[in-house]
């Protein structure tokens, strides 16, 4: 039996669930991978089962868990387990013009709102006040609502400039209804309204989310009988603790992808790359910079409402391993996918005895790949090799259109479908094929950094910009630090400093968020 | 009369993107209040100036300011109403029909929004025909169309009024005004009777941008090639943005991009300078296109086209450039909105004879 302490790594896909167990070097000691059931505890739960066993490792020796899931995502798909939520948006009278949710999907509107109401209030870009915010419109709406909503989220103008307005109106919904969540759009993204408020909304839709991801996770531990700290993975590849899922769910969207690229960066050992994750329906092609993923400049939509989460920025081509070939036997008309056989390709792809033919197919006819049960007589050899020369020329094309820069570079297959890409292609270095990279998701989500942010506004009496910056710094690193993160290699990852002018010129407000790896011992 | 609903709303907004040349703003924004209004208010009737009197007045109105402002901050909806009450009031004469100041990014679909609110039909016809950074570069101000009075307001209901000697020196009292409002603001100025606009607007531009928008949703094969035949383009190159660059002055944000051709047009390179607007495309020292004519970057799968602040490393764009309306080629006009006012030391060549 194995000695010492343990991190298990989970990854919760719309397809498959992964996980890792690994050890204090990051050594990977057991994988899984099964298809993600209906019951996504059950999943969770199988999954540590499966590679506690495996590993031979006395569960007692499991000290941190790692979840990724799409949870969040599903639940905003396909509308279900959402939260009623009473909007409150501060920005009268401005504003006017395009009240909170109109923009939604209806089907989506219909099962969140509570009520929306505009009332005066907000600032300017500089920090002063647009106009006074209408305390009494807010009470008001609150006594209007009948029943509590299950939560409230309130938006006003320029709220990353100034959440003045935003506490006010937090204040007085508090006041009426003390026990139900608020979430503030201050505190969720940047510039925007529309989208700011959508994010906020969509948060407080999902707190229930939340406390069931919390909860799920902590019943599969008590079956397996693992008594380990809990951590979540979220959009920005870092990892968050429990106190903030509950507050933040939103901020798990997004994940997947995420650990996705964290993963492939681990199991290579690079830091600057591009990363193809080929699936069984598409993949995604990514780029790492400094080991983390390059974030998507463009409004990202989750469930057709469009939020400004940054997000890693990700081109998704039709090409996986079960897409399936068109045209005539022949290879004339020659179609490749979308359409794919997804999951069931060990049932109905060509090499499993079925009689669609697909991808996994023409690379097994061609000796890319040797997998399955049959061979693929269907299609012939003439046509396979067009169809893998189709398909290298998309992969060169996404990978091109992603690229950083004109030079060669460094390619990272992940994925079960990456038996797909052949030996190189042009604009590539090398391809590299970590061993376990069909588990990258896990691993990304097991290795993660964890990490903490202050958002806070600092009075500068008898003290430099220069100092206050420094021991917000330090007080963002200490937050991370006393969520288990290595002191010595915890560092700042982002650092915003908002503009307070007009306002007063004794104070500056600093979002920091601090990273660092996980010890094996939580300073508690 | 063509009546202006969701689906023209859509079109519009593609085609003003189009004659926008990467300037103007996103015109997201404006479709979200505009089509929200249309859902409330009811379609708004598109109007030829032939159909009006000769004697009846319109009202050019446009939004001003920082477009992130606008991103935040965005208008109450009241601001058209409050713009046309003011003008009826010291012209002392009715508004017969709203007009477009900008045909260009987010002020090409505001008008509708206004419109089917104040209940007027908006008038085919606008001030640029594209998209320009200041109140003088209006082809109503190289007619000779007097810009006064110009009126701003703000979403909290202040009215300001000015009388100016010039349109350049509305132009900055307008900043002025503009940003104590808070960076962004709505204005209404050059009220014209229909008589006048008939030679110093650009007629026929609010249908044509949505026959053009129109043409770029619904094309499915080529529609890039589509694009150009029915706005007698150029394509300039087709390729991959290897470089942008860029710094913000005063305002406005300038810089340039580099696009490295492929597939016909591998091994040229073309470089695309923006003040806003993109103004200059050049290739080995010589000039491809130039300001006033309009220049815009497209996505070269979807035809869409690229606002100047959503350039960036990587994208797959073809550069086309589109004659403008042939009022701003005297030179008068190119006094105002030549390639010299925005500090190129060139002479302009209309597209057509550089690509004859």
């Amino acid at each position: 039996m194995a000695e010492g302490l343990f991190r298990i790594g989970i990854d919760v896909g719309g397809t498959n669930t992964d996980a890792v167990l690994m050890g204090s070097d990051l050594e990977i000691l057991a994988k899984h991978k099964a298809t993600t059931s209906s019951d996504v505890v059950e999943s969770i739960s199988e999954a540590m089962a499966a590679v506690i066993a495996q590993s031979e490792v006395s569960a007692e020796c499991v000290t941190q868990v790692m979840l990724g899931t799409t949870h969040a995502t599903n639940a905003v798909l396909q509308r279900r387990d959402l939260g009623k939520v009473a909007t409150i948006r501060i920005g009268g009278p401005a504003t006017k013009s395009v009240p909170p949710l109109v923009t939604w999907p209806t089907d989506l509107r219909d099962v969140v709102s509570a009520g929306e109401i505009i009332v005066d209030g907000g600032f300017e870009f500089d920090g002063t006040e647009q106009v006074a915010f209408d305390a009494q419109a807010t009470e008001k709406f609150l006594d209007s609502l009948a029943d509590a909503p299950d939560a409230f989220a309130v938006a006003s103008v320029f709220a990353p400039v100034s959440d003045a307005h935003e506490l006010q109106a937090a204040e007085l919904i508090r006041a009426r209804f003390p026990d139900t969540p608020i979430s503030l759009s201050g505190s969720i993204g940047s510039i925007g309204l529309i989208e700011r408020e959508n994010a906020c909304v969509l948060n407080a839709a999902l707190i229930e989310v939340a406390h069931k991801i919390v909860s799920g996770l902590g019943s599969a531990l008590i079956q397996n009988g693992v008594d380990a700290i809990q951590y979540f993975a979220q959009n920005d590849g870092t990892l968050m603790a429990m106190e903030r899922v509950l507050k933040f769910p939103v901020l798990t969207i997004g994940s997947g992808p995420a650990n996705s690229m964290r993963g492939a960066a681990h199991l290579s050992g690079l830091a600057e790359a591009i990363v193809v994750d080929v699936g069984g329906t598409s993949t995604d092609i990514g780029v790492l910079t400094s080991g983390f993923p390059r974030e998507s400049a463009i409004p990202v939509e989750i469930g057709g409402v469009r939020t400004n989460f940054r997000m890693p920025d990700l081109l998704a081509v039709a090409l996986g391993g079960g897409t399936v070939i068109g045209g005539s036997t022949d290879g004339t008309d020659l179609k490749i996918g979308p359409e794919s056989v997804g999951h069931k390709l060990s049932t109905e792809a060509l090499c499993f005895g079925g009689t669609v033919s697909t991808l996994s197919d023409a690379a097994n006819k061609k000796g890319r790949a040797s997998f399955g049960t049959a061979e693929p007589d269907a299609l012939s050899d003439d046509v396979a090799g067009l169809v893998l020369d189709r398909i290298d020329a998309l992969f060169e094309d996404g990978i091109d259109r992603m690229k950083l820069s004109r030079s060669d570079q460094p390619v990272i297959a992940v994925g079960g479908g990456s038996v797909l890409m052949p030996e190189s292609l042009a604009g590539v270095s090398q391809i590299i094929r970590p061993a376990h990279h069909d588990v990258a998701n896990a691993v990304g989500a097991a290795i993660a950094s964890i990490s903490a942010e202050i958002d806070q506004i600092f009075p500068l009496d008898g003290t430099t910009r220069e100092e206050t910056l420094e021991a917000a710094k330090a007080d963002a690193i200490g937050a991370a630090v006393a969520l288990g993160a290595v002191p010595a290699d915890t560092e700042v990852i982002s650092l915003e400093e908002l503009t307070m002018a007009y306002m007063t010129d004794n104070i500056i407000r600093l979002r920091i968020k601090a990273a660092g790896p996980l010890g094996q011992f939580v300073a508690d | 009369m063509k009546l202006i609903g969701d689906n023209e709303l859509e079109w519009l907004s593609m085609g003003a993107s189009v004659f926008g040349g990467g300037g103007g703003g996103d015109p997201h924004m404006g479709s979200l209040m505009a089509g929200h209004a249309l859902d409330t208010g009811g379609e708004v009737p598109l109007v030829s100036l032939d159909s009006l009197d000769d004697e009846d007045l319109i009202l050019p109105v446009a939004m001003v300011g920082a477009p992130t402002v606008m991103a935040e901050k965005f208008l109450s909806g009241d601001e058209g109403d409050r713009l046309k009450t003011a003008m009826e009031k010291a012209l002392d004469r009715k508004i017969s029909a709203v007009c477009c100041a900008e045909l260009g990014g987010v002020n090409g679909v505001i008008p509708v929004m206004w419109a089917t609110r104040i209940g007027l039909p908006i008038v085919d016809c606008d001030l640029m025909g594209r998209a320009f950074p200041e109140l003088q570069m209006t082809t109503a101000a190289i007619a000779g169309v007097s810009i006064n009075p110009v009126v701003i307001t703000d979403e909290r209901g202040n009215v300001v009024q000015f009388r100016t000697v010039s349109p350049k020196w509305a132009e900055k009292m307008v900043r002025t005004v503009v940003a104590s409002m808070g960076a962004a603001a709505s204005l209404c100025l050059y009220p014209m009777t229909v008589a006048q606009a008939k030679t110093a607007t650009v007629v026929g531009s609010v249908s044509r941008a949505m026959e053009v928008g129109r043409l770029l949703l619904e094309a499915s094969d080529d529609p890039i090639a589509a694009l150009c035949d029915s706005v007698d383009g150029y394509p300039l190159i087709e390729g991959k943005l290897v470089d942008v660059e860029r710094q913000t002055t005063e305002g406005f944000s300038r810089g340039s991009a580099t696009i490295e051709g492929t597939g016909a047009d591998s091994g040229r390179l073309l470089r695309l300078e923006f003040q806003n607007e993109n103004l200059l495309a050049m290739e080995d020292g010589r000039v491809l296109a130039s300001v006033p004519d309009i220049i815009t970057a497209v996505d070269v799968h979807t035809a869409r086209p690229i606002v100047t602040e959503r350039l960036r490393y990587g994208q797959r764009v073809s550069v086309l450039a589109l004659p403008c309306d042939p009022i701003w080629r005297s030179d008068k006009a190119l006094e105002v909105v030549g390639p010299k006012v925005f500090s190129y030391d060139i002479d302009y060549v209309p597209v057509e004879e550089l690509h004859g």
